[in-house]
């Protein structure tokens, strides 16, 4: 009941971290991948590595306008424009140092045209995968049942469920991509993946906690009890939070342990699910259930 | 009555077990027998992506020279004696009418982009071109001068930049193609030999010129093309340039044609070569390049499934000491779901990468809270006073639409996903979906029987208080 009572302080800590995250994406920008903008990455690692500044010394007389970051004991990622076969071969050439040659770990082009097309793409799966869980959870939620007090416009049609739901993942989003942005992490296909991972798991919770609001709604009815929206979302919240914990928990074991010993490859997709889950969870309890008992109430009035 | 579907209950978990060890020991326990097929992140190669430039090819075409092409590609990496390449076609949409068709070429084990570029950049590009029909005999003739300047001048540029630099080029007006594309292609092609003309008086030897044999359809489209073009020339290209224009004379049958081009011995032997081991029937063009170590790839392997068994013992631990006996049911039941998922991966076959990985932890989650649901649910009845056996039994049910709702939704995401994708996004969905339907099955029906099998109708209280959780009451 407490959370329903305090509602607007979680509303607003949820608000001003969407705001921030939006604020934080508009100064700093985001630093977006090769795979969405076109551009060559090359990771190379050195027995022995030679510091930054001679790496960029090698390759300051090239137009590849590369941008050289140290990666693990004894690699470099370097980032350059499009490189064409010729240059590829030109780069690496320029990359033995002190008659070092290095090993190439990974080497990727990509054409500007694929990166347009990537990105249309990803923002497109997103869009139609909001709408369709609009759609399902709408569909879902029709029969809610009207409780035993007489007006029954008391109870929220079954569009606010959806809406809701889509609001409580807008904010599961925001978070990440401002975080990302805050430092600066680069933006690949797998943060789009990350993201995407967390639109199925947040609206997961979610619908469980609408759930739990549904059934009681349906047990007052049979049983003729008069309890107050407020109160019935409240109580389902209660019955729902154990569960929730739980299963956020276990996800953050699995998460934590990804990004703590699992392949460099995939740290930034654990660290993308680490936070959805976290806010995900967050957002289905504190966000989702106080906006519909607010919606509603604001409807009545 | 009841007791006796207790006990067909009880039958039936302990067949699920047993299938499963025998699953997990015939699937798991002997990775010789199928190994998993690992994507290239994971297991070091090249993956290359080409886009066909199908300008001047009806639409209708574009399917069949897509399939011409990927066949052709195929056999070339084929014959490089790459293990296992994987060679696929793709169409992307560009906007509302554009299409792009690309080629994708994934060549496991080969992690040097150069080699792999240069290897599949050696298969030649053969065309047969007619005479542009919307040109006259004067226009064609000043498109064909125009051409053939063109082309010298590219020469030019080859050997000696600076030369051309300095010739001016003439060709301000825009130049109308002499030639246009028919439907004979390399795709048509069966096989080349490199032929000797018989030596003139004064000469050490013949010239070589190479004889293309198609198969049967192309020989009928050479028949085709020959006689509507009779007194026209139809134009040889090879690589994007012409290498012979010959006039026909007369209607051609048998499938034969010759390219008389002025080569040396060596490149008419070379030719022979590369259009023996196919031509391309559509010019391609390099888009994007990806080439991944393997060493990077077995770090990511190994990462990967000690990160996995740290986090599988953290929670079953958790589950067990929090939800005691359901707790231990549902990390039994995690392993089945685990040993039926890497189970299906080997034999759909489905290609991991590290996003489609990602996808199966995510499913796991889905999975856990599924037997989670479906445990406080039960705790509540117990709380009530209800028997274990039917605590669980309503449990369940009640605990249902909420998994149903929310893998649905899940599922449901994972379709559209999947077909909106680039390929790297797709392996996420594709695991992430099966994932999903899997846990709901096993929900449905591993966890009930095991939970039901166990809890007796008799409850003391000392089997209540290992049936609730760890956490108050």
């Amino acid at each position: 009941m407490s959370i329903i009572k305090n509602k607007f302080i979680f509303l607003t800590i949820a608000a001003l971290l969407v705001v921030a995250s939006i604020v934080i994406v508009a100064v700093k920008g985001l630093n977006i991948g090769i795979e969405f903008t076109g551009g060559s990455v090359v990771e190379v690692s050195y027995d022995e590595r030679p510091d930054t500044e001679t790496i960029n010394q090698a390759l300051a007389s090239y137009d590849f306008r590369p941008s050289v970051q140290a990666f693990g004991e004894e690699g470099y990622i370097i980032r350059t424009r499009e490189l064409s076969e010729a240059d590829r071969g030109v780069l690496l050439a320029a990359l033995n140092i002190d008659e070092q040659a290095p090993q190439v770990e990974r080497l990727n082009t990509v054409g500007p045209s694929i990166g347009k097309e990537v990105r249309s793409k990803a923002f497109l799966a997103i869009a139609l995968v909001v709408v369709a869980i609009i759609l399902y959870i709408a569909f879902v939620f029709r029969k809610v049942s009207p409780g035993i007090e007489e007006d029954a416009e008391k109870i929220p049609s079954s569009w606010k469920y959806g809406f809701i739901a889509i609001l409580a993942l807008l904010h599961d989003i925001a978070i990440p991509i401002g975080v990302f942005a805050l430092f600066q992490i680069e933006i690949s296909s797998l943060f789009v993946v990350g993201l995407l991972s967390i639109l199925g798991l947040s609206v997961n919770d979610t619908i469980v906690v609408f759930d739990r609001i549904r059934e009681n709604l349906t047990t007052n009815k049979e049983e003729k009890t008069k309890e107050s929206f407020a109160a019935t979302v409240g109580r389902a919240l209660r019955q729902t939070m154990a569960r929730s914990i739980n299963t956020s928990l276990t996800l953050l074991i699995v998460l934590g342990a990804l990004l703590a010993v699992g392949p460099v490859a995939i740290q930034e997709l654990a660290l993308v699910l680490l936070i959805g889950t976290f806010v995900g969870t967050y957002s289905s309890i504190f966000i989702a259930s106080p906006l519909l008992v607010l919606w509603n109430k604001g409807e009545k009035a | 009555m009841e007791d006796m579907k207790q006990i067909y209950i009880r039958i039936i978990s302990l067949l699920i077990l047993a299938g499963a060890v025998a699953l997990g020991w015939f699937v798991l326990a002997q990775p010789e027998a199928k190994p998993f097929s690992l994507g290239l992140d994971l297991s070091g190669g090249t993956h290359l992506e080409y886009e066909a430039q199908l300008e001047g090819i009806p639409a209708e075409d574009h399917r069949s020279s897509m399939v011409a092409l990927r066949d052709v590609i195929e056999r070339r990496v084929n014959l490089f004696g790459v293990a296992e390449p994987n060679v696929q076609t793709e169409t992307a949409r560009l906007g509302q009418e554009e299409r792009v068709f690309r080629l994708i070429v994934e060549l496991p084990g080969v992690t040097d982009v150069e080699e792999a570029v240069a290897m599949i950049g050696e298969t030649p590009l053969l065309e047969f071109k007619a005479q542009n029909p919307e040109l006259s005999e004067e226009e064609f003739q000043t498109a064909l001068n125009q051409q053939t300047q063109a082309l010298l001048l590219d020469n030019i540029k080859a050997s000696n930049p600076e030369l051309a630099d300095s010739i001016v080029s003439q060709q301000d007006e825009a130049v109308s193609e002499p030639f246009i594309s028919t439907p004979l292609t390399g795709a048509y092609l069966d096989g080349a030999q490199m032929q000797l003309t018989q030596p003139t008086p004064g000469q050490m030897a013949g010239q070589p010129y190479i004889v293309l044999n198609f198969d049967r359809e192309g020989g009928k489209l050479f028949e085709e093309i020959t006689a509507a073009n009779v007194g026209k020339i139809i134009a040889i290209y090879l690589d994007g340039a012409p290498i012979s224009t010959p006039v026909v004379q007369q209607k051609i049958t048998g499938g034969e044609a010759t390219i008389t081009g002025s080569f040396t011995l060596d490149e008419a032997r070379q030719l022979e070569g590369r259009l023996n081991a196919g031509a391309l029937p559509v010019p391609i063009e390099l888009v994007a390049t990806q080439s991944i170590g393997p060493s990077l790839g077995a770090e990511s392997v190994e990462a990967g499934i000690y990160a996995g068994i740290i986090g599988f013992i953290i929670v079953a631990a958790f589950l067990i000491l929090y939800y005691r006996i359901p707790g231990i049911i549902a990390v039994v039941a995690l392993v089945v779901y685990t040993v039926v998922m890497l189970s299906l991966f080997k034999f759909i076959p489905v290609t991991l990468t590290a996003a489609g990985i990602a996808g199966f932890v995510i499913s796991l989650g889905m999975a856990v809270d599924a037997n989670i649901l479906i445990f406080e649910r039960a705790k509540e009845e117990l709380a009530k006073g209800a028997t274990i056996y039917d605590a669980m039994r309503i449990g369940f049910s009640r605990a249902w639409l909420s998994i149903r709702d929310g893998n649905i939704s899940s599922i449901m995401s994972a379709a559209i996903i999947f077909m909106l994708s680039s390929s790297l996004i797709k392996g996420f969905a594709l695991t992430f979906g099966i994932g999903v339907i899997v846990s709901m099955v096993t929900a449905i029906t591993m966890t009930r029987w095991f939970l039901l099998s166990i809890a007796g109708k008799k409850s003391p209280q000392w089997l209540r208080t290992l049936f609730t959780s760890g956490l108050n009451k």
